[in-house]
């Protein structure tokens, strides 16, 4: 997904925002009453026999907003279809929406103003520090939340004490995962038994992609015949590509974003390495980067594949107004589905929304469920990090399309 | 052994890209005992230059270059008269902050104005490849090495044997004495911030056919390598500009070669100190005597 911008700057984002504004309150927020039959935001109580009220949050303001808004109109467009639809037995979904402008103070207030408007469920947060903040929170309430786009570990699993948060789960894969995934395909698919990796030393994402890749494939047996690295601000990669090329690879797997893979792969033409390139989702954008020759059959992996569900594509359009803005939006909607597939299975138990037993149930199915979504079907591993196909994409006439899903 | 000499010749492309920024970092220095920080963000507004005539505009290539030349020659003119030569008569240290403030404010201008993602440089001509054996030698190296080349000589008559280059040799020599003997200093300074500028606006080209991207930062640390390089040939010499850039792009690039490209600029800033210590003129830099 497009989180680079993300990775790097909400960290700062959060803690300048932080510090300006600590314990105001929350920002902008909305409560849509689907049916009309929900009283108005009556009390602390939990949820009327009437409605399930779902909440969703995110950073709708502020220097992360592409990424909240993207998640929160992708997430409602579910919710709203589902109401469309009927809802749940018959019951409406109540969505309250509030904005924790990319700061984790923020986001503690908006979960716990929403605990008191009688949520049953979340989906959010967006960004990895705040949801870390409300992963916390949650906990207490035995809150049933499923984040769309946080990739970090920590917000699912605590590698220090060995423990799951229970109630967390997340839509989007993990950074291990796709260097696994790419390692899988390049083995497997592709038939590639020698690789080289080249990546960018110092940076999380880049290292954990590379490190997973050469695990991986060591372990089904390919060789890695050479690891490169280069550094933050590098423009000359034909020593390393010159190395490469000398080692005699299959293939070259280069989970970089995309500015810096399109001089690897012009330089890489130059040197006269012209094996296929495989890559991350930091390659979401490289089309104009690298010529189309340079571009032709290489791979890479992403959550969603633009074009490969019309169904979505067009309905937020009509709903919205505009094409969905990024990969997030897909897994905003995916995420909203493994919520209601949770608390469709605490309806049918004919418990009482709200309640503890009703959380438990909807986590319950949550953990053992298959969630059919637009970004591939989907089940979670003991981590309760979703186990899914990734999008392997191709470029065609410098096109980005989709190969198949994995 | 293949890997050897591509290798090699990576060097030697890199380095003379490095070797003709030099140039121009040195020619200034030469005469005004300047340096000239805002050197490498000259060649980052020459980049964008490109990628605005040849993306936005349409037009060719052969455009797209000499528009190039000309707007950091310009550049280059105007930034020494705005904001060197009222500090003409003031201590070099002020001078040198000045240098620093102009490359600041000509990167986040540009930061300002075109964004910080990379934009790319359409090519100037397609990169051909050929081969000697089984070494790769692209076009792009050779067209960068004959230029620096060429730069150098022409450079070097330019300086020793015109009038004009005899003119700034006197200014660099004493600027008092030079305009008693009716030297018009002004003019001359102006003359070599042209040529040093215009220097750099060939590098900007030939750099951006080998790096297609501009990007709002991609001066500085190109500058600093320069500024190396300029160092360690000899700092005001015209042949040690060229001898230093290349000697600083081989090393990188063997450096990278043995699996330390982590280490490749800690290499290079460790020689410059080296250098320093034990020969602080550089390869080729003349011994001067300290005026009493």
């Amino acid at each position: 997904m497009k989180n680079m911008i993300s990775r790097r700057n909400f960290l700062a984002a959060a803690g300048v925002v932080a510090a300006a504004g600590v314990l105001t309150a929350c920002g902008g927020s909305s409560s849509t009453a689907a049916s009309t039959a929900a009283a108005s935001g009556s009390t602390a109580a939990a949820a009327s026999g009437d409605t399930i009220k779902v909440g969703v949050m995110g950073p709708l303001s502020g220097n992360v907003s592409v990424y909240g808004q993207a998640v929160v109109n992708g997430a409602t467009l579910y919710l709203k279809q589902v109401n469309a639809n009927g809802g749940i037995n018959g019951k409406q979904i109540e969505i309250l929406t509030e904005d924790e402008q990319g700061d984790a103070t923020q986001a503690v207030n908006c979960f716990t103003k929403m605990v008191d408007e009688g949520m049953t469920a979340l989906i959010g947060d967006v960004t990895t520090t705040p949801t870390l903040a409300v992963v916390a929170e949650s906990a207490d309430y035995n809150m049933p939340m499923v984040t769309a786009s946080a990739t970090a570990e920590a917000v699912t699993y605590d590698a220090e004490t060995d423990t799951v948060n229970a109630n967390v789960f997340r839509a989007t894969f993990t950074d291990p995962f796709q260097g696994i995934k790419m390692a899988d395909y390049a083995y497997q698919k592709l038939g590639y038994t020698k690789a080289a990796v080249i990546f960018k030393k110092g940076a999380d994402y880049n290292e954990g992609l590379a490190e997973n890749f050469v695990n991986e494939f060591e372990s089904l047996g390919g060789t890695i015949v050479d690891q490169e690295s280069y550094s933050e601000g590098d423009v000359d990669f034909k020593t390393q590509l010159t190395t490469i090329l000398g080692k005699d690879p299959e293939t070259v797997f280069c989970p970089n974003y995309y500015e810096e893979v399109g001089q690897i792969l012009s330089q890489a033409e130059s040197v006269g390495l012209t094996v296929p390139f495989l890559g991350g989702d930091g390659w979401d954008g490289l089309e104009g980067y690298a010529t189309n020759d340079q571009l032709k059959d290489t791979y890479f992996c992403a959550n969603y594949a633009k074009g490969s569900n019309a169904e979505f594509e067009d309905a937020y359009k009509a709903e919205y107004g505009e094409e969905y803005p990024n990969g997030f939006s897909p897994l905003g909607y995916d995420a909203a589905k493994t919520v209601v597939y949770g608390l469709q299975a605490a309806e049918d138990a004919g418990l009482e929304a709200g309640t503890d037993d009703y959380k438990q149930a909807v986590i319950d199915a949550i953990a053992s469920g298959t969630i059919d979504g637009i970004t591939g079907t989907f089940t979670f591993d003991e981590h309760h990090d979703p186990v899914k196909q990734t999008a392997i994409l191709t470029y065609v006439d410098g096109k980005p399309v989709l190969k198949e899903m994995f | 052994m293949t890997v050897f000499f591509s290798q090699l010749i990576n060097g030697l492309s890199l380095g003379s890209i490095y070797a003709l920024i030099a140039l121009g970092y040195s020619m200034v220095y030469g005469i005004i005992l300047l340096l000239n920080f805002a050197h490498g963000d000259v060649i980052m507004v020459g980049a964008y230059m490109s990628w605005f005539v040849m993306n936005q505009l349409g037009l060719g290539p052969v455009t797209a270059v000499c528009a190039t030349i000309l707007t950091c020659t310009l550049l280059g003119v105007v930034i020494e008269k705005i904001a060197y030569t009222p500090l003409r008569s003031a201590p070099r240290i002020s001078l040198l902050i000045t240098a620093i403030g102009v490359s600041f404010f000509l990167e986040y201008t540009a930061e300002l104005v075109m964004g910080s993602g990379a934009k790319v440089i359409p090519s100037y001509y397609d990169n051909k490849t050929f081969y000697l054996g089984k070494v790769p030698l692209g076009l792009t190296s050779i067209i960068t090495l004959v230029v620096t080349v060429l730069s150098m000589l022409v450079l070097t008559f330019l300086v020793q044997k015109t009038k004009l280059g005899k003119a700034m040799r006197a200014v660099s020599e004493d600027m008092d004495a030079a305009r008693l003997m009716g030297i018009n200093v002004n003019s001359t300074i102006s003359f070599t911030f042209a040529v040093g500028s215009a220097l750099a606006g060939i590098g900007s080209v030939l750099y951006c056919c080998s790096y297609p991207q501009a990007t709002p930062t991609m001066g500085s640390m190109l500058g600093l390598k320069a500024f190396v390089a300029a160092v360690l040939g000899g700092i005001g010499s015209i042949p040690g500009a060229m001898v230093g850039g290349i000697v600083i792009g081989l090393c990188e690039c063997f450096v990278s070669a043995i699996g330390l490209s982590a280490w490749k600029d800690a290499v290079t800033f460790a020689i410059l100190i080296i250098v320093l210590l034990f020969k602080p003129t550089g390869f080729l830099g003349r011994k001067v005597q300290e005026k009493v």
